[in-house]
């Protein structure tokens, strides 16, 4: 019983090692799993001073400070969607890079689909254009283009 | 071809092309006219009271907190600065003349030094009926602050109206501000 636990505790200790590689980003020092899931997050938040950066990316201190709040809140534990919440309460639904479909943007998520629409109504209106044959030419048409082509 | 097809066929890119140009036309003047800005972004603030924060004051004056600003006598501005900002430095005239006409306005420093404050309120004035530093910037997290200058109109019951990112210019003090004075005395 003894040497189960023994070898038990063996098969652990390599994630122990894992757990204790630390890295420090912007002050804060967490773990790597815990730093993945920083950048995560940031990578998905626009930073408001550039505008099309991400606050992963951007060098403005409102960034750095953004990326601290979010590494704080992750080594607490916060899920990340509790952590976009925190931001979207503060910056609106600006502040993320991929927005929600909500009254204000469904018409940019309808958009491909629309555009899809009207390109089957522009070909399928040619379609029935070409599909009226012109009317053959009459017997006194075909004889006056037969005097014209001697 | 029938001649309406072939209307339709050479009139619809004239008329997109012609209601294309009157937007692009009418967001340029507006730009021009100060009247929108594409930059400018909606606080989520809007109609709700600004977010609890305590802040100390500057030279030994006190503060403010968000329960001094839960029900103001009448509206009011709070103007988020910093000393370090030169479009803070360009506003400080329009603000003057805003207390002069008996606006108030409260100021919120904006990761800021003492000694850099106190210098910046000798040499270009102070507009302000009170002020609150906000060394760290976390209270301007909280209430979404993405730059300085910013200013907030509250009405009497504490909520906040208006957010205004930037300087305040003659036409944003004239069709934006002043109106949400007038609606909400």
């Amino acid at each position: 019983m003894k040497l189960p636990r023994f070898l038990l505790a063996l098969l652990l200790l390599p994630g122990l090692a894992l757990a204790q590689d630390m890295v420090t980003r912007d002050g804060i020092t967490l773990t790597q799993p815990q730093e993945n899931r920083a950048e995560a997050i940031g990578d998905q938040l626009r930073c408001l001073v550039c505008q099309n950066e991400s606050i992963e990316e951007s060098s403005a201190g409102l960034a750095k400070q953004l990326r601290v709040i979010i590494r704080q809140q992750v080594v607490q534990g916060v899920p990340s969607k509790e952590i976009m919440r925190y931001m979207v309460q503060r910056y609106g639904i600006f502040v993320l890079l991929k927005p929600p479909v909500s009254p204000l943007t469904w018409l940019l998520y309808a958009s491909p689909f629309i555009a899809m629409l009207g390109g089957f109504l522009l070909f399928w209106l040619g379609r029935r254009a070409r599909a009226n044959p012109v009317t053959p030419l009459s017997q006194a048409e075909q004889a006056r283009l037969d005097e014209l082509l001697k | 071809m029938s001649p309406l097809r072939r209307r339709l066929l050479f009139g619809t890119p004239l008329v997109v092309a012609l209601a294309a140009g009157g937007g692009f036309y009418t967001i340029l003047r507006r730009m021009q006219d100060d009247t929108y800005d594409p930059h400018a972004l909606p606080s989520p603030l809007i109609g709700k009271r600004p977010p609890a924060f305590t802040l100390p004051g500057v030279s030994g004056t006190p503060g403010f907190s968000n329960t001094d600003l839960l029900a103001p006598p009448k509206p009011m501005l709070v103007n988020w600065f910093a000393s370090w900002c030169a479009p803070c430095q360009e506003e400080v005239p329009m603000l003057q003349a805003l207390a002069a006409a008996g606006i108030t306005i409260w100021g919120i420093a904006y990761q800021d030094k003492p000694a850099d404050l106190a210098a910046y309120l000798q040499q270009f004035g102070n507009p302000y009926a009170r002020i609150a530093t906000d060394q760290s910037g976390l209270t301007a997290i909280n209430w979404g602050v993405y730059g300085v200058p910013e200013t907030y109109f509250i009405d009497k019951t504490g909520i906040v109206r208006l957010r205004y990112a930037g300087a305040l210019t003659d036409t944003v003090v004239k069709t934006q501000i002043m109106p949400l004075f007038k609606q909400y005395s």
